[in-house]
């Protein structure tokens, strides 16, 4: 392989990743404080239709950003409220929240069909970027894989090494003792799942505007589920989602790489091994029990009824 | 009597007027298996339907499913159009074979047409295009405009008219080009534009400069722009969305049938029965040739022409398969039911 085919491979890797990884980091957080929200993928096509909207109708993918995260999180305040407020079931509200979300962007999106897209600036910096090999992976990303990382970083210091992520940690271990303590459990929880919905819509946006800069019904193709997945994967540890989002991304990559080499193994096995590998390190991972009872919050999906 | 019968008629008739006219309208409902909005291979059905309604005008009233899923959940979204009174039911995926038949057999005064499949019955007829002609002129397009000699081309599913068009494409780039090599990888989804993308990415890194795809969305030809080397659109014209990088593609058109059709079910003619046409029915259509210099385009446009009049058959004269093993002037079915690849392609067919 020459360095340019493997920089080329580096960088597909990379935008098959971002996604995953935006997507999961919310999704993280959302569990975190206990609540499962299984509407990822709805929320995620909500972004992806919003931020190119919003990017066509202002021509500028950049300013109107937050637009896209709006998209996401206005349908996450929807699910906050039922689930939270009303104390609906989380899974069943999840699962609808992806049939509506998938349904609405259709309708909202049917307009767009068929417009080009904007694709969202590159990060460039003459001299850096111009570097031979690392140069363009290191400096030359779209913007959001920047953010992608910031975020990681940033839930990852604010659930360990701040208040807040303790206050976030003991919503979602123990509703009961939290609410005794004085904490306001829903409006903890509220806060979260609109930020991961924000997240979810962000990675949405990453979609139609960076890794295939057009809008078209259902374009999530189920990567809102592989996020899911993902964050169960990295026993809802910031660090592992990177490591569990870009080894889904590199195995899906190098199992079309494998196959344009023509190496005679079958397609639907290397189709499918993303999801084996996947399966695999989870039960490594699981296998050390302290690790998992550590992570795993414990009100996780558990509605939460304060006592009047 | 027979007078008084007569009146009672026209006042029924003109008291329910309304209604009754909507009632006279013939249901026709179509079963897609992406969105309209693909671009691609179901939004081309969908001008098919569209044309139906303009054709037939009062006469007919249409409705469509879009992105059902090939299994379980077709044969539900194909029954309960069945069971809203629809007449005729088009289902154009290979997939959804199996339940169309299925509930064919449960609503014998429907009558249904399948796209691309193989079984028949009173009240089913199956239709397709011969998609694999226009491959051959693509195919030799491709062969000339190559200059690293490596095509990169994405599939769907290992299915007989996936593999034939592949085997179509290799014989037109074979017949310009012995040294040509042809890269696949099959990415298991009619359509995923995100993982169509990243196959191209992957392919062109591999030193792949013309695109082909077997696929539904626009990605492919989207991301060879932007890497400046050139492909082909499918199913539908993609020019809009790749200026500079698409030389043609080869456009389904179904206009024409799914009028004949609905109208045969007005008239009272429509019978099962199993139409497979090419370029010289119209029903594949190659939108004009751009991006390429004026030899390669006349050459194209005369390959065309031939097949057109029949005296070009991409699956006539000897063929060699993979294995070495020769055969010779393939009939319909041995080209409906291809299982192998022909000598030259590296790959090895998912079974």
């Amino acid at each position: 392989m020459t360095a340019l085919a493997l920089q080329a491979l580096i960088l597909t890797i990379i935008t098959a990743s971002t996604p995953l990884l935006l997507a999961a980091i919310g999704e993280l957080v959302v569990e975190r404080s206990g609540v499962l929200n299984l509407g990822v993928e709805g929320m995620m096509v909500m972004g992806a239709v919003a931020g190119f909207g919003a990017a066509l109708t202002t021509g500028s993918p950049l300013i109107e950003h937050r637009r896209r995260c709006r998209g996401g999180a206005l349908l996450s305040v929807l699910f906050a409220v039922l689930t939270l407020s009303l104390v609906a079931n989380q899974v069943a509200t999840g699962l609808a929240l992806t049939l509506l979300g998938l349904g609405l962007s259709g309708l909202a999106g049917e307009r767009f069909v068929g417009q080009p897209g904007v694709r969202l600036p590159k990060l460039d910096i003459p001299g850096l970027t111009d570097l031979p090999f690392v140069g363009p992976i290191l400096f030359g990303q779209d913007l959001l894989v920047y953010v992608s990382f910031a975020l990681v970083l940033a839930v990852g210091h604010v659930l360990f090494r701040t208040r807040l992520g303790l206050i976030i940690r003991a919503v979602g271990d123990n509703h009961g003792s939290a609410h005794a303590l004085g904490y306001r459990v829903i409006a903890v929880r509220y806060g979260c799942v609109m930020f991961g919905g924000a997240c979810a819509g962000l990675s949405g946006g990453y979609l139609s505007l960076a890794y295939t800069p057009q809008w078209v019904e259902n374009m999530t193709a189920g990567r809102g589920w592989i996020a899911l997945a993902l964050v169960v994967f990295s026993s809802w540890l910031p660090g592992r989602v990177v490591a569990g989002a870009y080894l889904f991304g590199a195995v899906t990559i190098l199992g079309f790489y494998v196959q344009g080499v023509g190496i005679g193994i079958p397609a639907q096995f290397l189709s499918a091994l993303p999801y084996l590998v996947t399966i695999g390190a989870l039960v490594v991972i699981s296998r050390n029990r302290l690790v998992m009872r550590a992570n795993t919050p414990a009100c996780l999906g558990q509605p939460f009824v304060p006592d009047r | 009597m027979k007078k008084l019968a007569t009146l009672a008629a026209a006042l029924a008739v003109g008291l329910m007027s309304g209604a009754a006219h909507a009632a006279d309208k013939l249901k026709a409902a179509w079963v897609y298996v992406g969105p309209v909005g693909d671009f691609g291979y179901s939004y081309q059905h969908d001008l098919g339907r569209k044309a139906v309604e303009k054709a037939l005008g009062d006469k007919v009233q249409t409705t469509y499913v879009e992105n059902v899923p090939e299994g379980p959940d077709a044969e539900r979204a194909i029954e309960r159009l069945a069971r809203d009174g629809n007449k005729i039911i088009f289902t154009t995926s290979f997939g959804f074979m199996d339940p169309t038949i299925k509930v064919a057999k449960k609503y014998p005064d429907v009558k249904f047409e399948h796209a691309t499949g193989y079984k028949r019955a009173d009240n089913v007829a199956t239709y397709s295009a011969r998609f694999y002609e226009g491959r051959y002129v693509i195919g030799q397009i491709a062969g000339k405009m190559s200059k690293t000699n490596t095509v990169g081309y994405i599939v769907s599913f290992p299915i007989p008219e996936v593999v034939s068009g592949i085997n179509a494409f290799m014989l037109g780039a074979q017949s310009v080009n012995p040294n040509i090599k042809v890269k696949i990888v099959w990415v298991n989804s009619w359509y995923d534009p995100g993982k169509e993308a990243d196959a191209a990415k992957v392919l062109i890194s591999q030193g792949a400069d013309i695109m082909v795809q077997h696929t539904d969305s626009t990605a492919p030809l989207q991301v060879a722009q932007e890497k400046n080397i050139l492909g082909f659109g499918q199913s539908s014209d993609m020019a809009k969305f790749a200026p500079k990088a698409q030389i043609t593609a080869i456009t389904d058109d179904w206009d024409g049938y799914y009028i004949d059709r609905v109208k045969a079910v007005l008239d009272g003619t429509w019978k099962s029965k199993d139409t497979w046409d090419g370029m010289k029915e119209g029903m594949v259509v190659l939108p004009p040739i751009a991006n390429v210099p004026d030899d390669v385009k006349k050459m194209a446009e005369e390959t065309a022409a031939k097949i057109k009049a029949g005296t070009l058959k991409p699956f006539g004269g000897t063929i060699t398969k993979q294995d070495g093993t020769t055969v010779k002037d393939l009939d319909d079915g041995a080209i409906l039911s291809m299982n192998w690849y022909v000598k030259g392609i590296d790959d090895k067919l998912p079974q």
